[in-house]
């Protein structure tokens, strides 16, 4: 169940030009409300008749005398701008936890696909100890590869494979590129998890429908209300159906939704 | 001083507790704000847009945001009538709020079947749309001429056995014709107003928005045009109004009751804040209680106009 919640900004790092890690104190979300990385939080930007931002949780932690939650945004517009002018000690409306995270399994082994801003929503997973996992992580360039949060996969997952589109760190090409690679050669994985611009998951999904490999996508669509009331966030499905990213997502299945709709 | 304010007002003979509604189409059945506040502190609930058969919408994207405001264009996704009285009506039903089923139909008889249907069901009120701008048949079609406005009423009224209120569009030149039409043609009570047509292009892609091109304009954008609208068909119309558009605060709420209106309905606010139909309750009454009013139903139609 989600609440409303008054969150505290207790860190905010500058990850490049456009990235931000803010770290919320958050009450008991993590413990009360099973907050986790993969749901997001609805998120008042300042002006208090803006529609709220939906930002994806990175990671959680139980904490005294708060649970925290790390969000690491971009900034794209009014919203999100005045987001990343926030400072330690400064207040937050939040409305959270909302959305499902991925779908996991202790002892489960898991290829996670990220693509720039949609690599964090994957950091929970890759640093959690409770499953085996490899990393494919891509960004436009070198200087969008935020450090930061792709040290925090290296230093947890069997292998961490970086791409760049320009080739300026790592392999050069998309992620699906590499993500073929690695099925060709190992195919045992429990399931791909995989959060990125839309183009870079129907490509995923392909491969992934390849190789026979099950595949879970986090999606993004504009979103109103964040809480399912609104119907405004629709993701078109094979079978004809309307889900929602707020409500039925951010994850969904990948054979599940009509990649050409 | 303003727990002291009578807050209950009537609309079409239904007593409200309080005037404040929820808009619909931004509130889905309750069950979503349900867990952010009791349902009960309502004064009643206009539910997600029914069609007779289930119906998945238009495709996304689905939402723009615009300037104080937002677009949209759904497209009435609903789970149709018979699915929400097995699913949904038993479940408001737990709360001291009054519910309003709003209907949409692609021929007037679907509009009676619903009424049917729906007042066997047991609903306090139904809200007859003739004014989503987002779907091709039925809905604006019907708001824009008075003669089609006007035979949707009267088939709503032959075949519904609790109060009919009309839900009105402002894409039209002049909307006391509409108002008086559905008012002629056997309307309890009118509701006003829907979205406003509206478009938003990505000047890079050069691609609106909306898949759908256009959309419903709704917000504090739109509150100056539903005061304007109210007011003129208060002055047309005899009959009561639900006032609705861009409404935030108690503030703007009493300038609709001014302009005439005897209740009103919260709706995209709610995206801001899931608690916002309560603050524009309190803020109403504190207005009534610093104008030394006892109760709140006597700002309708208050205006003093030059």
């Amino acid at each position: 169940m989600a609440v409303q919640q008054i969150c505290t900004v207790v860190e905010m790092t500058q990850l490049d030009a456009s990235t931000w890690w803010m770290v919320l104190e958050v009450g008991k979300l993590v413990e009360q409300h099973g907050l986790t990385g993969g749901q997001f939080l609805q998120v008042k930007c300042g002006h208090s008749r803006l529609l709220r931002r939906p930002i994806s949780v990175a990671r959680t932690q139980w904490d005294e005398p708060e649970d925290t939650a790390a969000l690491i945004f971009e900034v794209r517009g009014e919203g999100t701008r005045w987001l990343s002018r926030r400072k330690a000690g400064d207040k937050l409306d939040v409305l959270g936890p909302l959305g499902n995270g991925f779908d996991v399994s202790e002892k489960g082994r898991y290829l996670l696909v990220g693509g720039g801003i949609g690599v964090p929503p994957l950091m929970e997973y890759g640093e959690s100890p409770r499953w085996s996992k490899v990393a494919v992580l891509g960004f436009r360039t070198k200087d969008k590869a935020f450090p930061a949060v792709v040290s925090r996969f290296e230093e947890n997952c069997e292998q961490t494979y970086l791409c760049t589109d320009d080739g300026t760190l790592g392999r050069h090409g998309f992620v699906d590129g590499q993500v073929r690679e690695i099925l060709e050669q190992d195919k045992a994985f429990t399931g791909i998890l995989a959060c990125g611009p839309r183009p870079m998951l129907k490509s995923v999904a392909a491969v992934a429908a390849h190789f026979g490999v099950p595949c879970q996508m986090s999606m993004e669509e504009r979103m109103a209300c964040g809480v399912g009331a609104c119907l405004g966030c629709a993701i078109q499905m094979r079978d004809g159906t309307m889900k929602h990213v707020c409500k039925d997502g951010p994850v969904f299945n990948a054979e599940e939704v009509d990649w050409d709709a | 001083m303003r727990e002291k304010v009578d807050l209950s007002v009537e609309l079409a003979g239904v007593t409200l507790k309080n005037p404040v509604a929820v808009a619909s189409g931004t509130f889905g059945f309750g069950r979503e704000y349900g867990q952010f506040f009791d349902l009960s502190a309502l004064g009643a609930i206009c539910c997600k847009g029914l069609t007779l058969h289930p119906r998945e919408g238009n495709p996304p994207p689905r939402i723009a945001e615009t300037p104080l405001g937002m677009l949209n264009s759904v497209g009435l996704q609903n789970p149709g009538v018979d699915a929400f009285i097995r699913d949904e009506l038993p479940f408001l039903r737990q709360f001291d709020v009054k519910v309003i089923a709003n209907i949409s139909g692609n021929t007037p008889e679907e509009y009676g079947v619903m009424c049917e249907k729906l007042s066997e069901a047991g609903v306090d009120m139904i809200e007859v749309n003739i004014s989503c701008p987002n779907v091709k048949a039925g809905g604006l079609a019907y708001g824009t001429r008075p003669d089609l406005a006007a035979e949707v009423t009267a088939e709503a009224k032959r075949h519904a056995r609790v109060p009919v209120m009309v839900k009105l569009s402002p894409n039209v030149t002049d909307i006391t014709e509409i108002a008086k039409a559905a008012a002629d043609a056997g309307a309890d009570a009118l509701s006003l107003i829907n979205t406003l047509r509206g478009m938003r292009i990505d000047v890079n892609t050069r691609r609106p928005i909306l898949k759908m091109n256009t959309g419903g304009l709704s917000g504090p954008a739109v509150l100056p045009v539903a005061v304007r609208m109210v007011w003129e068909v208060a002055s047309a119309v005899k009959l009561p109004i639900l006032g609705m558009g861009g409404v935030s605060t108690g503030e703007d709420a009493a300038q609709l009751m001014l302009a005439g209106a005897s209740a009103v309905a919260v709706g995209t606010a709610l995206f801001a804040d899931p608690c916002a139909p309560l603050k524009v309750r309190d803020g109403l009454a504190d207005v009534a209680a610093r104008q030394g009013l006892s109760a709140v139903r006597e700002l309708t139609g208050g205006v003093r106009p030059w």
